[in-house]
């Protein structure tokens, strides 16, 4: 069953309420930047947007599923697809482009070229390790652990550190099987 | 003879320094231009002391206009001081000895934007200095387009 997962993330972003981007990207800085002053260190930050994130995505998959009818997926390929193309879309209003699926088709690249949270961000020096965005490898995980799927997601580029695009490294660690009760017959 | 004596030639005719400074006269970013000059004849010092001392002129002409652009505000020896106060009374402050306000307007308005864009990074606090390498690059950009 061909599906268009571009139309149905536009469709799902034109269903969903907007708010000013500026509001947005100025909220989540001040998040990170209160983060940075609370623990000081970068590698604990980092830690602390993940798991931000993966309270956030826990959360949003159902909302997801309700909002963009996009029907279950048949394979690992598939949920990459339906991430880049309608989730993303969907809540943060940019998509994502799949690539570099991995020998064993476990593991995948997610790549983005523009995310309105960057704007106006400058990362000084002292915050180098500092990956800004990491709520969304959280997010990432908490939506597909709902959905059974253990994963591990890392920004491994990033545009406020120079490289020319953002780029997330999705690994999938294991399928958590549903326990169905024997059948009697 | 005096060592604050000045004497410029007329080589150095295209040499310029910008001072941001915060609320509480703290400079918060500084640079010298120098556009196919053979080099300044005062120090650094020097240079900051007279934009220092125009801040009390600055501070006069203010109430004499509504445009944030003040134009020069003070004058020594053969330098002119030229100011633009924004509404959050950030001075841009700019040491010159050639007379192109059209050019030092657009200077200064472009100045304007690009730090207005600065503030907006949530890693940076009003009032401290500006470190940024891109704020750098875009402020020696913008003065290469009108001085250079």
């Amino acid at each position: 069953m061909a599906r268009n997962l571009q139309r149905a993330g536009e469709l799902a972003f034109a269903k969903m309420e907007k708010i000013n981007s500026e509001v947005l990207t100025l909220t989540y800085g001040s998040i990170v930047a209160q983060l940075v002053k609370d623990y000081e260190d970068v590698e604990e930050v980092n830690k602390q947007l993940e798991m931000m994130g993966y309270n956030m995505g826990i959360r949003l998959v159902d909302e997801f599923l309700a909002k963009s009818h996009v029907g279950s997926c048949q394979s690992f390929r598939d949920s990459a697809e339906v991430i880049a193309k309608v989730g993303l879309r969907m809540f943060l209003g940019v998509s994502a482009t799949v690539s570099q699926w991995s020998q064993d088709g476990n593991e995948f690249s997610l790549v983005m070229e523009e995310n309105p949270l960057h704007e106006f961000v400058d990362i000084p020096e002292h915050l180098r390790g500092l990956y800004y965005c990491n709520i969304l490898c959280g997010v990432i995980r908490g939506a597909l652990e709902m959905l059974n799927m253990r994963v591990d997601a890392q920004y491994v580029r990033c545009k406020l550190r120079g490289d020319a695009h953002s780029e997330i490294r999705v690994k999938l660690i294991e399928i958590l099987e549903d326990q169905y009760p024997e059948d009697d017959e | 003879s005096c060592a604050c004596r000045l004497s410029y030639s007329a080589a150095n005719m295209s040499s310029y320094f910008f001072v941001i400074v915060a609320p509480g006269d703290k400079p918060v970013y500084s640079e010298d231009f120098r556009f196919g000059t053979s080099g300044r004849e005062e120090s650094m010092h020097m240079s900051e002391f007279i934009v220092h001392a125009a801040l009390d002129h600055v501070d006069d002409t203010v109430w004499r206009t509504g445009s944030m652009n003040l134009r020069v505000v003070d004058k020594f020896n053969d330098s002119f001081v030229s100011a633009y106060v924004t509404p959050s009374n950030v001075r841009l402050m700019l040491m010159h000895s050639a007379r192109n306000e059209d050019s030092i307007r657009n200077f200064f308005t472009e100045v304007h934007e690009l730090y207005a864009k600065a503030l907006m990074s949530p890693f940076y606090s009003p009032g401290e200095p500006i470190k940024s390498a891109v704020f750098q690059q875009r402020v020696q950009a913008i003065a290469k387009r009108h001085f250079g």
